[in-house]
């Protein structure tokens, strides 16, 4: 024996008691204070679960109704993004289901439209909140990180659609449902202001903005933000890989002719 | 009300220089054909032309070393080694072990971060030296603004034992004797003095040996990519041909539970 102590997981999340003939084993499980087989399980939904594990609070009426609106508007990208397609990529091959939505993951990670684009987003309501003078002078003068990052720099404004013409129409739509439901400040501010934001970032509002006023209007931090973002896309990816594995490569598009090589 | 998105352009058409495969049956990379241009090369040569298009046997060899020498230790306790560990106890597949470990890779305490953030550190101190600014002042200022300084200090161990090792290797091969080489192990001097008493690690190690040989930042972050699979691979080995379930398993009262104490009940 030793007198060394035993090495722990912290965490406020979670406890467990276990079974009486298995200590490997838990026979209840709370979370935040909640028994989730006992409890949780019977009487809560999956959207209002969700948010007690981040949260470790159940939501209000209205928290539930915007984490719900915006778990639908995200959960599938649909087939042209760049997610998804990374997802059926590992489809078409027949590569393992989990590689698919680790392809998703990698992919759906990124600045463009992805979660470290949320990640970023958040920051930035952090910072300018709803001064419209604010999120211009940032918008024109974005932060610098100072040194050499894993992460590539930003390339424009968090929240917006570089290659985008106008705000496309279910952007508009959630935006308007979310802040309808929600009543909250921040997306009501920005469906009053969308206009506006577009012309200092020179581009539409994207879905990447919309999820992060709506997760900081959730008090999502920008970690939280961005992991609840990830989560939240891959059924799409995860239906369309299987979709097109039964489809198989010979019907999914390979660019044979758009791909050039220069000489 | 035509209006033409900037993506148009692109549509059917990606236009590139790096390489590619023809229905003809050939193969280019960087401009090379790789089944006649290419073929005798070494893998971490091949590598090194792929990330950074440079062709050098020295480069290379040196990049070989420091995966050896630093970046595959096969301990499943390292985190990004106890994804692939955790992965064979669970009786998943080889390749999602090595994916998820080769993810955990870009930590910040450890992996691609620090490799990539001293050598740029590097880069800028030697920069800010030569415009007159003094060692003490260029460290003290990184420590200010970011509160750390990539490459020194480390978690859990204090001095780092492959600095030695992989020093005497870069000698062997007539590396290791330039100026951003001199820098790194004169601001781990500096560190090391310092109530922080910051040792110097490998990653500043590494980064100042390819720096010395006009490896930047973005280039030396590419070509590490790799480089933590053959640690990582025989920690999944060993797990999955174990009993299943049996690395390291934890007791329910393994868990330290600091939440709220009483018991809440839902309301629907």
């Amino acid at each position: 024996m030793t007198d060394k102590p035993v090495e722990t997981i912290t965490t406020k999340i979670w406890r467990e008691t276990p079974e009486v003939d298995n200590p490997f084993a838990a026979a209840d499980c709370f979370c935040a204070g909640y028994n989730v087989y006992g409890d949780l399980l019977k009487n809560a939904s999956f959207i209002d679960y969700l948010f007690l594990l981040f949260k470790l609070q159940p939501p209000s009426p209205q928290q539930s109704a915007l984490l719900e609106g915006l778990a639908i508007a995200l959960a599938n990208p649909g087939p042209r993004d760049h997610s998804v397609r990374a997802a059926m990529s590992a489809g078409v091959g027949g590569s393992t289901h989990p590689s698919a939505l680790i392809a998703a993951l990698s992919v759906g990670a990124g600045n463009l439209g992805g979660a470290r684009e949320v990640f970023h987003a958040i920051e930035y309501w952090q910072h300018c909140d709803t001064s419209l003078k604010e999120w211009q002078q940032l918008i024109e003068n974005p932060p610098e990180e100072g040194r050499a990052d894993i992460w590539l720099p930003m390339e424009h404004p968090p929240g917006f659609d570089p290659n985008g013409v106008s705000c496309p129409t279910p952007v508009k739509k959630t935006l308007a449902h979310l802040a309808a439901v929600g009543e909250t400040v921040h997306l009501n501010w920005l469906q009053d202001n969308r206009q506006q934001l577009e012309e200092f970032a020179d581009c539409p509002l994207a879905f990447s903005g919309v999820a992060a006023a709506t997760l900081f209007d959730l008090d999502f931090a920008p970690e939280q933000a961005e992991m609840l973002y990830l989560l939240l896309r891959l059924p799409g990816a995860a239906i369309h890989a299987l979709e097109q594995e039964k489809l198989g490569w010979r019907k999914y598009p390979f660019f044979a002719d758009g791909f050039k090589l220069n000489p | 009300m035509p209006v033409h998105s900037k993506l148009e352009m692109f549509e059917d058409n990606w236009r590139t220089s790096i390489g590619g495969w023809s229905l003809e049956g050939k193969v280019v990379l960087r401009g090379k054909d790789v089944f006649t241009e290419l073929n005798d090369k070494p893998w971490m040569e091949y590598l090194l032309f792929a990330a950074t298009g440079k062709e050098s046997p020295k480069i290379a060899r040196l990049v070989e070393a420091i995966w050896v020498i630093c970046t595959s230790f096969p301990d499943p306790r390292i985190w990004n080694n106890r994804i692939s560990a955790l992965a064979g106890t669970a009786r998943s597949t080889g390749v999602l072990a090595a994916a998820g470990s080769l993810a955990v890779t870009e930590a910040t305490v450890y992996g691609l971060k620090p490799i990539k953030g001293a050598s740029d550190f590097l880069i800028r101190a030697d920069q800010r030296l030569q415009e007159g600014e003094s060692l003490e002042q260029i460290v003290k200022a990184e420590l200010k603004q970011f509160r750390s300084v990539f490459g020194y200090g480390r978690p859990i161990a204090d001095a780092d034992e492959r600095v030695k090792p992989m020093m005497k290797f870069a000698h062997s091969i007539d590396c290791g004797k330039g100026k951003y080489v001199k820098l790194a192990f004169d601001i781990g001097e500096y560190l090391s003095n310092t109530r922080l008493k910051y040792k110097i690690n490998i990653a500043a190690v590494c980064a100042a040996l390819l720096a010395d040989e006009g490896i930047d930042p973005v280039e030396l972050y590419n070509l590490a990519t790799l480089s933590f699979t053959a640690g990582a691979m025989p920690c999944f080995i060993d797990a999955s041909n174990q009993q299943e379930g049996g690395f390291f398993p934890l007791q329910t009262s393994r868990l330290s539970y600091t939440g709220v104490e009483e018991v809440r009940h839902w309301e629907v």
